[in-house]
């Protein structure tokens, strides 16, 4: 007995010293899991294992717990569509113009399957309800949860079919059971396919973001050692204010690497590159200061889908001869004529326009008199090249014709949608009772007569960020017809030439080659002469 | 007919490096400038500032040169230099073609006629530092606006800078032109190439 244990000691000292005592690698990777991310398992709350009949009872569960979680959305731009600006205007996409669908107020049941609530079918929707917050929208983890695109908001608690569209029933009780921290698919399902569908509105944001490659998103692509960042790794969110403003954006950060407590809005560029991020031509850095990363980084919009650059809503109403609307598609399958709509234009990865930009952005509103003789820019960038807070940013300019009061110079908030007697141009196709019906909802003054006036909108480009070996090169601006041959107002090297300057060195040049041509015949015919003149 | 020894070793390398560093900042630059696309325009940038701090240290070099073996004095000159110019001149535009003399002899203590000399020290001492200088204020242009300095003079920096480039080339087609008018057409040349050249005796 003694000797085996004798000798099972001896084995067991061998076993160690043989092999060092090492921890399994487990030891040192946290396990990459749910509870490494949340303490709470949904699927165990007793709450939410229910049916459900409709979106507003999932709130009311979700509240029991999270009991101040609605009052808190409440206070939301997501949530009031309602952006008040220091010069007194009302922004916000419940009062702000576009010339994608116009304007929200009087189409409400349409433009609100992206709102975050339910039930905002006209102007009674109560904003302090606390069960019309939709929580699900944004933190469903399953992929299954949509809004119908005409119900207010809600999703299809039935079998739906809109638009040739089937919508399946929502499982709302697992929907409830599987919900997280917003992925790209909850910001997506209405950044993305704003103005209606895929790619439409702003030529930096659609689902191409889904499962990116690195040439479209160096930072939220997809795969092994890439980044896998997604929306909320910049629009760091607190208390559910969503940083990130088309009203009042960040047109530059100066206080640069600051993450991961950025500044009171999006997590800029510098936030985590800070202000001198060159690392290899130090010159690159020179141009921070007039230059928007965005401007070299994204050499393109739109990259891998088309998105909307032209609409031409005095074109809309037109039928087929035997009565029928009509629509058209590109070879590619984008709609180029819809009657309900009017004209389109599309494109794929091209090129932005590049402005000027501070980061004030000039909003018209529906009370703002416009010039109706000229091509009328419902928001445009301030800035100039002088100007310390501007820099060169790229947009995406979308344009098109849409109506107007001619004798008021006011746009009009035509009724698109609604059944047929309703006046709502998508069913009626009249336009002069549409937006009557729409100017009398909205309380305000048309004189009854309308017109067509050109519009233009421009989209701060910042997303789809290109791998720096795709940024653009030097040539692209510094060139006779580069990028920002219409900017002006600065010298921008390679581009800008000073007629005197170049007239001076022309006639330099040209002078003293043709004055040592002369020189040499001179020279060459006194040189034969006096040859000739010696030999007689 | 004899042969003296004009160049030494050193001059005869600042000059030709002189030469190929000039060359290749007036080529990068006019690039840069946008008057053609050949390299890229990120490489003609590169190159450019890299020959511009080449130009740089050879013009500090030749001066430390110059001031140390005494051979600044070649710039020197007695009399009435503005008499001796316009003689060397009229020689260029009249004597030349009339098969007469040079108006002035070189030996070992006198390489440089008054033209060349004046030529010369003016380019050394004002055209090329100033070129450097408004090529070197060009690039640290960030810096100096943060050190004070006002951001609109970015343009007249650049133009003085393009300007003063197409003067130099002036300077340079007329200059390759002159070295034909020696004892033969390549007799100065050579001499820049070997130190000896061929004069009257």
């Amino acid at each position: 007995m003694k000797k085996l244990l004798f000798s099972g000691i001896c084995l067991l000292l061998a076993a160690i010293y043989a092999f060092p005592q090492t921890l399994p690698a487990k030891t040192f990777h946290l396990q990459m899991d749910s509870l490494m991310i949340s303490t709470a398992d949904h699927t165990k709350f007793k709450v939410l294992q229910q049916e459900f009949k409709n979106g507003p009872e999932v709130t009311k569960a979700c509240l029991t717990c999270h009991t101040e979680a609605s009052k808190q959305l409440h206070r939301t731009k997501h949530w009031t569509w309602d952006v008040p600006m220091k010069d007194g205007k009302r922004l916000g996409k419940k009062h702000v113009v576009n010339n994608f669908c116009i304007s929200v107020e009087g189409n409400e049941p349409r433009c609100t399957s992206c709102h975050i609530g339910y039930n905002w079918k006209d102007k009674s929707f109560d904003f302090k309800s606390e069960l019309n917050v939709d929580c699900l929208v944004c933190h469903d983890m399953t992929g299954t949860y949509k809004k119908l695109p005409a119900g207010a908001g809600h999703p299809a608690y039935e079998v739906t079919v809109f638009e040739k569209k089937t919508f399946p029933k929502v499982d709302l009780s697992f929907v409830a059971q599987h919900v997280g921290h917003p992925d790209r698919h909850n910001c997506g399902i209405c950044h993305f396919e704003g103005g209606g569908a895929d790619a439409v509105k702003h030529g930096d944001l659609d689902n191409s973001l889904l499962k990116p490659g690195k040439s479209l998103d160096v930072h939220m692509a997809v795969g092994k050692n890439e980044l896998n960042m997604t929306c909320t790794d910049c629009h760091k969110t607190e208390g559910h204010q969503v940083p990130g403003s088309r009203y009042e954006p960040q047109a530059r950060d100066v206080h640069g690497f600051d993450y991961p407590l950025p500044d009171d809005y999006p997590t800029t560029c510098s936030s985590c590159h800070g202000l001198k991020p060159h690392k290899q031509n130090k010159k690159l850095d020179d141009h921070i200061d007039k230059v928007a990363c965005q401007t070299c980084h994204i050499p393109a919009i739109a990259k891998e889908r088309p998105t909307k650059m032209w609409w031409d809503w005095s074109k809309a109403g037109k039928f087929d001869r035997s009565g029928k609307e009509i629509t058209r598609k590109d070879v590619s399958g984008n709609p180029v004529y819809v009657t309900k709509k009017g004209e389109f234009r599309w494109a794929e990865n091209i090129e932005p326009e590049y402005r000027w930009f501070n980061g004030e952005m000039n909003y018209i509103t529906f009370l703002t008199k416009i010039d109706d003789k000229s091509v009328v820019a419902i928001n445009h960038p301030d800035g100039y090249s002088g100007d310390t807070l501007s820099r060169i940013w790229p947009f995406k300019v979308h344009r098109g014709l849409q109506p107007y009061d001619p004798v008021h110079k006011r746009f009009v908030k035509p009724k698109l949608f609604g059944p047929k007697g309703s006046g709502a141009y998508w069913s009626d196709f009249n336009w002069g009772i549409a937006i009557q019906k729409g100017m009398e909802y909205a309380g305000m003054e048309y004189s009854g007569k309308y017109g067509f006036v050109e519009t233009e909108m421009y989209w701060p480009i910042s997303h789809m960020v290109s791998p720096k070996e795709d940024a653009l090169g030097c040539v692209e601006c510094h060139a006779r017809d580069g990028r920002l041959k219409n900017l002006s107002g600065f010298y921008l090297p390679g581009r800008d030439t000073n007629p005197i300057v170049e007239i001076t060195g022309l006639l330099v040049i040209v002078g003293s080659l043709f004055g040592v041509m002369a020189h040499a015949i001179m020279r060459y015919l006194a040189n034969k002469k006096s040859l000739s003149g010696g030999a007689a | 007919m004899r042969k003296v020894y004009l160049y030494a070793r050193f001059q005869r390398f600042w000059h030709w490096m002189q030469a190929i560093i000039i060359f290749a900042l007036l080529f990068t630059g006019l690039e840069v400038h946008g008057l053609f696309k050949l390299m890229g325009y990120e490489t003609a940038f590169n190159i450019h500032n890299f020959f511009a701090w080449g130009l740089m240290g050879f013009i500090l070099l030749a001066f430390f040169w110059y001031i140390t073996t005494g051979d600044f004095r070649q710039y020197l000159t007695e009399g009435n230099l503005l008499e001796k110019i316009m003689m060397q001149v009229r020689y260029y535009m009249v004597g030349i073609f009339m098969n007469e003399p040079h108006p002035f002899k070189k030996n070992e203590i006198s390489r440089l006629n008054p033209l060349q000399r004046i030529t010369y020290l003016m380019l050394t001492l004002v055209g090329l530092p100033l070129q450097i200088i408004f090529g070197f204020a060009y690039y640290y242009f960030n810096e100096l606006v943060a050190l004070g300095m006002n951001p609109g003079w970015l343009e007249p920096i650049a133009l003085i800078h393009t300007l003063l480039a197409y003067m130099l080339i002036g300077f340079v087609i007329m200059h390759v032109y002159m070295t034909t008018t020696g004892h033969t057409l390549t007799s100065n040349i050579k001499a820049m190439i070997t130190g000896w050249e061929e004069v009257d005796d």
